[in-house]
C-alpha cells in the first residue's frame, strides 16, 4: 500500500511538473514579447501547481524549486517593466487579479522584492505587509514554502537597504515574525505524518523540512541589525519560546542545534544562562546531551582559537553555569542512559581543560560528578559509555601531555574503577603511551604509587576469573610496562630507592606470567642506582635510613628470587651474575659470593637444557673472570665449580671450549697475583684431552675423525698465553700442536672441513705476522716454525 | 658504495625504553643496504623496527634475546669484504681484543663485529678490523659507569671501508670516522 502511495506520488509530481513547465513556457514567451498581461496570467497558472496537497514535503520541495527558478526570470521581467515605466503600484494592482490566493501571494512577494530593491517605498512597510499576508496561508506545507520564498527573495535585498536605512530593527522583527510560524510548522507537520511504521519516511520528510527552517534561522543570523543586545533581548527569547512551546522532541532537538550552530560564539557565551535555562524545559526525550555537547564543543573551540577570548569566559562564569546546567539535566532526566551522562561530563571536561587549564580543581570536580553518577550503576557494561569514559580520561593527558598533572586529579582513579577489566587495560596502555610519547619522568614515590594504582589492570590479575588473552597482546602490554619502569627516575638516591620499593611491591603481585617481563627492568633500574652510589664517598653522616648499596642488594636478592616461582631460571641466573658484578664493583665480597652461589644453585638444579647450559657457562666464566673482590678461598671454590661444570657439558666440543675458557680464570693480565701459569696449562691440556676424545668418538661413531677445528682453537689459546708470557707454555708444546694439526689434516680418515683449513691457514699467517712484528713479541715467535 | 648499519645491545625494554629520538630520526628506511646486529634486541618489536629500516637484516644471539633462533655467529660477504658477527658473551675474556682476534681468524673474516661490552671500539688488527658498535640505547653495563648510546655505519666501497661512529654525548650526536683499506692480497691465499 505504501508502495502504491509512493508510485502515486511520483505520478502526481510528474503531472505537477508537466503543468508547471507548460505554463512556464507560455509565460516565458509572453515575457519575450513584453506582454505583461499574458506573462502574469501564465505565471499564475504555473504557480497554481503549488496548490496541491497530495505531495510529501520532499516532493513538494522538488516542485517548488522548479517554480522558484521560473520566478527568478519573472522577477527580472518585473524589473524591466519598472524601467519601462510601469509603476509598482500598477504591478501590485495587476498581480492582485490572480484568481487563487497562493499564486497571488507568490506574485506579490516577487513584485514586493523588486519594490524593496527600488527603494521607492520604505522596505519596512512593504515587508511588513507581505509578511502579514503570507501568514494568512493556513495550510502548513504551502504556507511554509511561501514564507520560505519570501525570506529568500527579500534576504538578498536587505544588506542594500541596511546601509541607508535607519536601524534594521524592523527587518529583524519581520523575520522573526516569519520564523515564528515556521518553527511551529515543523512541529505541526511532524505531528501530521501518519502511523509509526512510516517512521523512516517521516524522518526523511522532517529532514527536508528542517533544512528549510534552518535556512531561515540562518538568514536571521546573517542580518546585520541583529547585534548582541538584540539577540539577547529579542531574538533568542522569542526563538526559545517557540522551541519550548513546540512539544515535539525531534523538532526541539533540531532547533536547539540550529541555534547553537548559526549564531556566533560570543553571543552564546553572553546568553549562556538563557540558553541553558531552556534545556530543562525541553521534552524529556530530547537528545539534550548532544545539544549541550555541541554547545560545549563550540565554546571549547572558541576558547582554543585565541587566548584573548578567555577573559570573556571568566567574566560570565561559563564553567559554573555549564556545570550547573549539566547537573540539573542529569538530575532531571533520570532515564538518561549512562552513556549520555558520561558524554556530557566528557564535553564539560574538554571545555574546562581548554578554558581553565590552570584550574585542575574544575577538572577534578567534573570527574567527581562523573564518579557520583557512575556509583549509582556500578561497573559499566555499555560499550559506548566505556568508550566515552576512555575519551574523558584521555582528555587531561592530551591537554597537559604530562601524566604527573593528571595524577593530581583525585577522582581520576575513581573513574577508572568503573571500567571493565579489558577497557581498564586499554586506558592503562593509553597512559603509558602518553608517558612514553612525552618522555615524562615520574620522579616521586608518591606519583609512582598513584601511577601504578592506575595501571593495576596491567600489573596484576584483577579478579579470579580466567581470561582468554592473546599471547602477543599480553607480551606487548607487559613490555610497555617494562618500558614505563625506565621512566621512573629521581636524582636523589633515597627517593629513587623509595620508587624502586614501590615498584617492587606492585610488580611482585603480578604472578608468574608477568614477572619475567617486569623483574629484569626493575633489576637494571636498581643496578643503575647501585652504580650511582658506588661512585660516591661513604657518607659520614649516614644514618640507618639512608640508602646504601648493601640495602639495595638485599632488595635485589628478593626481587630476583621471585623469578623462581615462575620458574625462569635462565633469566634469574643472568640477573644474579649482573648483581655479583655490581657487588664486586662495590667491594662487597660476601654479597658477590652470595649472588654467585644463587647462580650456581640455579645452574645445578634448574638449567637442564644443554644449549642453555652452554650459554650459562659462558656467562658464569665470563663474569667470574672479571671479579677481583674474592679472596683466595672463595675464588678457588667458585673457579673449581665452574671448571667442573664445564667438563660436564653434554657435547664434547662444548666441554672443550668451556674448559679452555676456564684457563682465563687463572690468568689476568691486570693483576699480578692472578697469573697461575700452571693451572692455565692444566686447563689447556684438559681441553686437548677432550678434543682427542671428541676425535675418537667421532671416528668410532662415523668412521672418520671429526674436524680439527677444536685443535686449531686450542692452538690459538696456546699462542694467546704464550704471547702473554706464561712460562708454562713452551715453543715445543706449540710446535707439537701444529704438527698434530698438520698430520690430522693430511690423514685419509679425516673429514674435509674448509672452514677449519681456513682457520688454520689464518692462524699460521698470524704466527708469520707476529714474527715480522719484531720487538719482544717477534723474538718470542722467532723459534716457532709454521 | 654500500651502507651497512652495525648496531646492537639495545636491551629494550629491560634497560632502556627505546632508541634515542635523535638516532631514530637519523635511521630512516631506504638508506641502508644491510643491517648487522650483534644481538640483545631483546624483543620482537625491536626486530620488526630494524627490519623496517632495511629488510636485509643479520642478527646473532645475545644472552637476553627472546628469539632463540638467532645463530651464535654469522658470516656474510659484502662487496670485497667478508664480515663476521657475534654477540661476544661467548668470547672470554669479554671485550678482549686478542681473544676477539682469534674469533676473527676462526671465522676468517676481514671485519668482525661484536657487542656485549656496550663500549664502542674499532681496531685495525692484523690486516682486518674489529668493531664493537656499542649500545644503541646506552644501556646499563657493568663495564663502564656511563654508557653513551652509539652505533656504527660502514660505507663499503671496493677495497675501502669507512667506519662512521655515531655517539650521543650529552644530547648531541658526535660523528667519528675511521678509514680502512684492505690490501688486495690479504685473503688471496684461498
Amino acid at each position: 500500500m505504501i508502495a502504491d502511495g509512493v508510485e502515486d506520488e511520483e505520478k502526481w509530481l510528474s503531472a505537477g511538473i508537466a503543468g508547471l513547465q507548460q505554463n512556464a513556457f507560455y509565460m516565458n514567451r509572453a515575457m519575450d514579447s513584453n506582454n505583461l498581461r499574458d506573462a502574469l496570467k501564465f505565471s499564475a497558472q504555473m504557480l497554481s501547481e503549488l496548490r496541491t496537497s497530495k505531495l510529501s514535503p520532499q516532493k513538494y520541495y522538488a516542485l517548488y524549486m522548479r517554480a522558484f527558478d521560473e520566478l527568478k526570470r519573472l522577477e527580472l521581467f518585473f524589473k524591466e517593466e519598472a524601467q519601462r515605466g510601469c509603476s509598482f503600484i500598477d504591478l501590485y494592482e495587476l498581480v492582485q487579479h490572480a484568481g487563487n490566493i497562493l499564486p497571488r501571494l507568490y506574485l506579490l512577494c516577487t513584485v514586493g522584492s523588486v519594490y524593496i530593491e527600488s527603494k521607492e517605498a520604505p522596505a519596512k512597510d512593504v515587508l511588513k505587509d507581505l509578511v502579514e499576508m503570507c501568514r494568512g496561508i493556513q495550510h502548513p506545507l504551502r504556507g511554509l514554502f511561501l514564507r520560505s520564498y519570501l525570506s529568500q527573495v527579500s534576504k538578498d535585498k536587505l544588506p542594500d537597504i541596511g546601509s541607508n536605512y535607519e536601524g534594521s530593527y524592523t527587518d529583524c522583527e519581520s523575520f522573526i515574525l516569519l520564523a515564528d510560524p515556521e518553527l511551529r510548522l515543523a512541529i505541526g507537520l511532524s505531528g501530521l505524518q501518519g502511523p509509526a511504521r512510516e517512521k523512516e519516511k517521516r524522518e526523511k520528510e522532517r529532514n527536508a523540512l528542517r533544512d528549510l527552517v534552518g535556512k531561515n534561522l540562518h538568514a536571521l543570523s546573517q542580518i546585520e541589525g541583529v547585534d548582541l543586545d538584540m539577540y539577547k533581548e529579542t531574538v533568542l527569547p522569542r526563538v526559545l519560546e517557540q522551541v519550548v512551546n513546540c512539544k515535539d522532541d525531534l523538532a526541539q532537538f533540531y532547533l536547539m542545534d540550529c541555534i547553537i550552530q548559526v549564531f556566533p560564539d560570543e553571543y552564546h557565551l553572553q546568553t549562556l544562562e538563557v540558553l541553558l535555562s531552556a534545556c530543562p524545559q525541553l521534552q524529556p526525550s530530547v537528545d539534550i546531551k548532544t545539544v549541550l555537547s555541541r554547545l560545549m564543543e563550540r565554546l571549547s573551540n572558541y576558547a582554543a582559537s585565541s587566548t584573548e577570548v578567555l577573559p570573556e569566559f571568566l567574566q560570565v562564569e561559563a564553567f559554573a553555569k555549564l556545570n550547573n546546567a549539566i547537573g540539573k539535566v542529569i538530575e532531571a532526566q533520570v532515564d538518561m542512559p549512562i552513556f549520555g551522562a558520561v558524554t556530557l561530563y566528557s564535553s564539560l571536561l574538554t571545555f574546562t581543560l581548554h578554558v581553565h587549564p590552570d584550574r585542575l580543581d574544575y577538572a577534578d570536580q567534573v570527574l567527581g560528578a562523573c564518579v557520583k553518577k557512575l556509583s549509582t550503576i556500578g561497573k559499566l557494561d555499555d560499550n559506548r559509555a566505556t568508550k566515552q569514559i576512555v575519551a574523558l580520561l584521555s582528555a587531561p593527558l592530551e591537554k597537559y601531555n604530562d601524566i604527573v598533572t593528571a595524577l593530581k586529579l583525585s577522582n581520576y582513579p575513581r573513574v577508572m574503577e568503573y571500567l571493565d577489566n579489558e577497557t581498564n587495560k586499554v586506558m592503562a596502555s593509553i597512559i603509558i603511551q602518553s608517558v612514553m610519547k612525552n618522555n615524562t619522568r615520574i620522579s616521586t614515590a608518591d606519583n609512582v604509587e598513584a601511577l601504578f594504582e592506575l595501571m593495576k589492570g596491567l600489573i596484576k590479575d584483577l579478579d579470579e576469573t580466567y581470561e582468554e588473552v592473546d599471547e602477543d597482546d599480553f607480551k606487548e602490554e607487559q613490555n610497555s610496562v617494562a618500558r614505563l619502569i625506565q621512566m621512573l627516575y629521581n636524582e636523589d638516591p633515597d627517593e629513587m630507592f623509595k620508587i624502586i620499593t614501590v615498584v617492587k611491591t606492585h610488580v611482585m603481585t603480578g604472578g608468574p606470567k608477568r614477572l619475567p617481563f617486569t623483574v629484569p627492568p626493575l633489576v637494571f633500574s636498581t643496578l643503575k642506582l647501585v652504580k650511582r652510589l658506588q661512585g660516591q664517598e661513604e657518607n659520614p653522616f649516614a644514618n640507618e635510613t639512608s640508602t646504601t648499596p648493601k640495602k639495595i642488594f638485599q632488595l635485589l636478592n628478593q626481587i630476583i628470587e621471585a623469578l623462581s616461582s615462575v620458574p625462569a631460571p635462565e633469566t634469574a641466573l643472568r640477573l644474579y651474575l649482573q648483581c655479583a658484578e655490581a657487588a664486586n664493583d662495590c667491594d662487597l665480597e660476601p654479597v658477590a659470593y652470595e649472588f654467585f652461589t644463587q647462580a650456581y644453585i640455579l645452574y645445578e638444579e634448574e638449567i637442564s637444557d644443554s644449549r642453555a647450559q652452554v650459554t650459562a657457562i659462558h656467562l658464569i666464566i665470563g663474569t667470574l673472570q672479571r671479579m677481583h673482590v674474592f679472596g683466595v678461598e672463595n675464588r678457588d671454590t667458585l673457579t673449581h665449580k665452574a671448571t667442573g661444570y664445564s667438563a660436564k657439558l653434554l657435547k664434547k666440543p662444548d666441554q672443550c671450549r668451556a674448559v679452555y675458557g676456564c684457563a682465563h680464570l687463572f690468568w689476568n693480565d691486570d693483576q699480578d697475583n692472578m697469573k697461575d701459569g700452571e693451572r692455565v696449562l692444566l686447563c689447556l691440556k684438559r681441553a686437548l684431552r677432550i678434543a682427542n676424545a671428541a676425535q675418537q668418538m667421532s671416528s668410532a661413531a662415523r668412521g672418520s675423525t671429526g674436524s680439527v677445528t677444536l685443535f686449531v682453537e686450542i692452538l690459538n689459546k696456546y699462542l694467546y698465553f704464550f704471547e702473554k708470557g706464561n712460562p708454562q707454555i713452551t715453543v715445543a708444546a706449540i710446535q707439537s700442536l701444529i704438527e698434530l694439526i698438520t698430520t690430522e689434516m693430511q690423514s685419509d680418515s679425516s673429514t674435509p672441513d674448509p672452514a677449519a683449513d681456513a682457520f688454520f691457514a689464518s692462524t699460521v699467517r698470524y704466527i708469520q705476522f707476529q714474527k715480522q712484528k719484531g720487538g719482544s713479541i717477534g723474538e718470542r715467535y722467532e723459534s716457532i716454525k709454521a | 658504495m654500500v651502507l651497512v648499519l652495525a648496531i646492537g645491545d639495545l636491551h629494550i625494554p629491560h634497560r632502556a625504553a627505546d632508541l634515542p629520538p635523535k638516532f631514530k630520526s637519523m635511521l630512516v628506511p631506504g638508506k641502508i643496504q644491510h643491517i648487522i646486529c650483534t644481538g640483545n634486541l631483546c624483543i620482537k618489536e625491536v626486530h620488526d623496527y630494524l627490519k623496517s629500516l632495511c629488510p636485509d637484516l643479520h642478527i646473532t644471539r645475545g644472552e637476553y634475546d627472546e628469539d632463540s633462533r638467532y645463530p651464535e655467529t654469522k658470516t656474510l660477504t659484502i662487496g670485497q669484504f667478508k664480515l663476521g658477527i657475534c654477540h661476544g658473551h661467548q668470547v672470554i675474556p669479554w671485550g678482549d681484543l686478542d681473544s676477539l682476534a682469534m674469533l676473527q681468524r676462526q671465522l676468517d673474516v676481514d671485519i668482525l663485529v661484536t657487542g656485549h661490552t656496550h663500549q664502542f671500539k674499532a681496531y685495525k688488527h692484523e690486516g682486518g678490523v674489529v668493531i664493537n658498535p656499542g649500545s644503541a640505547t646506552g644501556a646499563y653495563s657493568s663495564f663502564t659507569y656511563d654508557v653513551n648510546p652509539s652505533f656504527v655505519l660502514m660505507d663499503i666501497d671496493g677495497l675501502r671501508v669507512v667506519v662512521y661512529v655515531y655517539e650521543l654525548i650529552d644530547g648531541e650526536v658526535k660523528v667519528d670516522k675511521i678509514d680502512f683499506k684492505k690490501t688486495a692480497t690479504t685473503r688471496s691465499a684461498h
